[in-house]
């Protein structure tokens, strides 16, 4: 079949077939674009943190009356309040490890600072966010050590959460031990945190752990977390408990019951807003990745919402000339053309339309994405997503037409007589 | 005429019942997901004071180290107003602005006196006198503090009405103690609900942009002595102790000022521009570039409005020009399947004025069924969106001016997409179309 007939045909519809093919082309670029938001978000959001995140909770908790923290002697107590804690939630049935520490991952609460390679670094080498705990942060959280070893008890000490001094030793994550060593030989060196002059030697390595920032300004030091022997001590505490498997509710109830009856003293009501309360780890990670779940599923609506309008946008235009063609395809098929001669004219016709919609649309989306990295920080979006949206349309646009098609396939021969 | 061209509309749609449907749902679809955009776009970019915003300023001065090599207008995007303590006393005692304020967030642990009830954390903020009168805030019992009560370290508070609801169920509690952060304050007023949106002095501070309000404020100086935990601090220099913030080279206190018009703001511009090179002699501060932005200029500044949020609203308006595409294409196969028809109308007299009404009256009827449709969309759209968690969400209504919009923007959007087919329609030549007949 030549294309000549569907070239004249369509030069009779310029205004009609110029919206068709304008719609197609807006559709691609703005589905386009969606889809590459979504996938990044998506991507995002399944990043694993590096900690084993079934069965953990965090217990974040104020005492009342307890002393400031001002002198030696109120550390002092806070230290043993804590430990206290910790010792009781040791001893709870359902309950496998315990750690104190000030963080964990996607908490969006973090200390961050810089790690020098020599002392008095004006600016320092890599920025990363701190995790200070004690001795049982690895085995609770699920870190994978990759090289060296763990804090021992007696390498944990205390210190006020205003406190100054930095530890002799810390663990670090691969990602910030390959930036700073390139060679692969970070065990063992040493680093100076905050640009001072105090060595601290890396005695251990793990796989993956990520900041407490999850976006934002966070996205440039992800995976840099440093880990130190440290127990903070203030009169607000955080503590990161695995229960045993399968009995997180269990062990989140006797922990409440557990704190509350050793000491009535505190502020443990949920208040997950202002960081007070007991949640599990599942409950951090949908409340920092809760925006880009509601972006990824709004612009995927708005997507699946875009396709049906154009479809049905080419059916009902296609409809149409089908109603006014009827004379005409009377007339084909009388003069001996089959019903798939006429179904296939559709197609092609849609085809042609489709074509020139989705060239005009894989440029309009290339151009979308670039303005969008002007204004919102976009990324580049990979030609993938313009490929298979170009697939994605020419199909809908192909299924789109097909019931109009076959009507107009079925259109008798005898229309050709009629004259209306 | 105008009741006849409804009804020629009215038979026209029932003619093609599905196709009326699909223009109909498509447009209001669009205008749908465009409203309720951008009520939440309204919502988010609003103006907190909107008698005052205009007479609000932000000083901002480069407290970082003479080594620092970040520019002042990077260093002014990402802390805004913040200071040293020190920076914001001395700008605070001059008193060179009609009135100015320092202030921090600090989250408070209030311990309630009656039996029974657990202590809990409240939003607070730590400020100065001026706070409430600037920010027009005003009380229902008693009223704010004193520069002397500032001064003197004086523990007194101010708590919100909904505190006071809670606490002492609405009573006038002015005079009582309240135990804050195991301390005992007196509570000097009451305010009225006062919840700006955004919560403009919290931008920079860390503290939540949207919610009901602050529940708790207290005297800065009292709270310094109370070692008060506030919520940002940034420290820009090593050999921190960070036990004595006054003196620490942190910044963590932001300063406002309020100035009766332009020549003042411009006053006021000069005066912070010596101070800082008053500063720089003494070396104290090592970066001579200033910014006053008012209210409004300052929440730009800090990028207040979330990407996601403009991203969505331009999202629905591509979704919304996608729509008025086809509803023209649909609307233009309709009109040049009824050439006869107006073929017809011409041969017996209509002009060609009287046909283009009669097609603009038909896609503005579409225009209003679509927008009646949109708001049920933008309606159901809101409704999902105070579903989320997000701070503003309770927030998210639809207003008098949204609710004008929606029909704005639908009869606008549908008249549009009319033009074309009406005027195809109105150029229809009588004679070829009746000779077929």
């Amino acid at each position: 079949m030549t294309l000549h007939p569907i070239l004249a045909a369509l030069k009779k519809h310029k205004a009609g077939v110029t919206l068709i093919t304008l719609q197609i082309a807006l559709t691609l670029a703005i589905v386009c674009n969606a889809v590459f938001i979504i996938g990044q978000r998506v991507e995002r959001v399944h990043r694993p943190t590096g900690i084993d995140e079934q069965n953990l909770f965090l217990i974040q908790q104020a005492y009342v009356g307890a002393p400031t923290g001002d002198d030696a002697a109120s550390i002092e107590k806070l230290d043993a309040m804590q430990r206290s804690d910790l010792a009781t939630l040791r001893g709870l049935p359902d309950v496998e490890a315990v750690a104190a520490i000030n963080s964990l991952p996607l908490l969006q609460s973090s200390w961050t600072g810089g790690v020098g390679l020599k002392p008095d670094q004006q600016h320092s080498t890599e920025h990363a966010a701190y995790y200070f705990g004690d001795d049982q942060m690895l085995n609770t959280l699920g870190l994978q050590l990759v090289a060296g070893r763990n804090f021992t008890s007696s390498e944990i000490s205390n210190r006020g959460f205003r406190g100054v001094g930095e530890p002799p030793m810390v663990i670090v994550t691969k990602a910030l031990a390959d930036k700073l060593f390139p060679k692969g030989d970070a065990l063992g060196k040493t680093v100076y945190l905050d640009g001072l002059a105090i060595p601290s030697t890396i005695i251990g390595v793990v796989e993956r752990m990520q900041i407490p920032a999850a976006g934002g300004w966070g996205d440039s030091f992800a995976w840099n977390s440093v880990l130190q022997p440290i127990r903070l001590d203030a009169n607000y505490t955080r503590t990161a408990v695995r229960a045993r498997p399968g009995r997180l509710d269990a062990a989140m109830r006797e922990a409440r019951e557990g704190l509350f009856n050793a000491n009535p003293m505190r502020v443990l009501e949920n208040q997950p807003d202002i960081g007070i309360g007991i949640m599990p780890f599942s409950e951090i990670r949908a409340r920092a990745y809760r925006a880009d779940i509601g972006m990824a599923v709004l612009m995927g609506v708005i997507c699946l919402i875009l396709l049906c309008v154009t479809a049905a946008g080419i059916v009902g235009l296609t409809s149409f000339w089908v109603g006014q063609r009827r004379k005409q395809i009377g007339i084909r098929r009388a003069l001996g053309a089959t019903r798939n001669d006429i179904l296939r004219y559709f197609q092609t016709e849609n085809l042609l339309i489709a074509g020139a919609g989705v060239v005009l649309g894989a440029i309009l989306a290339v151009g979308l994405n670039l303005w969008m990295m002007k204004q919102f920080a976009m990324d580049r979006m990979s030609l993938l997503y313009v490929l298979v949206g170009i697939v994605v349309l020419m199909l809908l646009g192909q299924g789109a037409v097909f019931a109009p098609a076959r009507r107009a396939s079925r259109v008798s021969p005898v229309e050709a007589t009629r004259s209306v | 005429m105008f009741g006849y061209y409804l009804d020629l509309a009215l038979r026209s749609f029932k003619r093609n019942r599905v196709l009326t449907a699909l223009m109909v749902l498509a447009l209001g679809l669009g205008i749908g997901a465009s409203i309720t955009t951008l009520t939440v776009l309204k919502l988010l970019s609003g103006d907190p004071l909107p008698q005052k915003s205009a007479r609000i300023f932000a000083p901002e001065i480069d407290p970082l180290t003479a080594a620092s090599t970040t520019p002042a207008e990077k260093l002014f995007q990402r802390w805004g107003n913040l200071m040293t303590y020190t920076d914001a006393m001395n700008l605070l005692h001059a008193r060179k602005a009609e009135r100015q304020a320092v202030m921090a967030l600090a989250s408070s642990k209030v311990t309630p006196q009656t039996p029974g009830q657990h202590p809990f954390f409240s939003d607070g903020v730590v400020t100065t006198s001026d706070f409430f009168t600037m920010f027009d805030a005003s009380f229902q019992y008693g009223s704010g503090w004193s520069a002397e009560d500032d001064e003197n370290r004086a523990h007194v508070v101010v708590i919100a009405g909904f505190l006071n609801d809670k606490l002492f169920g609405g009573a006038n509690s002015v005079g009582r103690i309240l135990r804050v952060n195991d301390h005992d304050y007196r509570i000097v007023g009451v305010l009225k609900p006062w919840a700006p949106q955004p919560r403009f002095y919290a931008a920079n501070l860390g503290g939540r942009g949207y919610g009901n309000g602050d529940a708790l404020f207290m005297p800065l100086q009292a709270a310094i002595a109370d070692k008060v935990n506030t919520q940002t601090v940034n420290c820009f220099d090593s050999d921190v102790d960070i036990d004595h913030l006054e003196t620490a080279p942190c910044a963590w206190v932001s300063t406002w000022v309020e100035l009766a018009n332009a020549s003042d703001a411009n006053a006021y511009k000069t005066f912070l521009s010596n101070y800082v090179a008053q500063q720089i002699s003494l070396g104290r501060l090592h970066h001579p570039e200033v910014a006053l932005p008012n209210m409004m200029d300052f929440l730009a500044q800090q990028r207040v409005v979330p990407d996601d949020a403009r991203m969505q609203t331009n999202l629905a308006f591509g979704f919304l020009l996608i729509c008025v595409v086809n509803t023209v294409g649909l609307l233009l196969a309709k009109c040049l399947r009824r050439s006869r028809e107006i073929g017809v109308r011409r041969a017996l007299g209509a002009t060609r004025a009287a046909v283009f009404t009669q097609f603009m009256v038909e896609s503005g009827m579409v225009g209003i069924a679509g927008g009646v449709l949109g708001l049920v969309f933008a309606e159901l759209g809101l409704w999902a969106i105070r579903q989320q968690p997000a701070e503003y969400a309770s927030l998210a209504h639809l207003d008098v001016s949204m609710f004008i919009a929606t029909f704005v923007i639908a009869l606008i959007a549908s008249l549009i997409a009319g033009l074309l087919p009406a005027w195809r329609a109105c150029v229809v030549a009588p004679a070829p179309q009746l000779k077929s007949v």
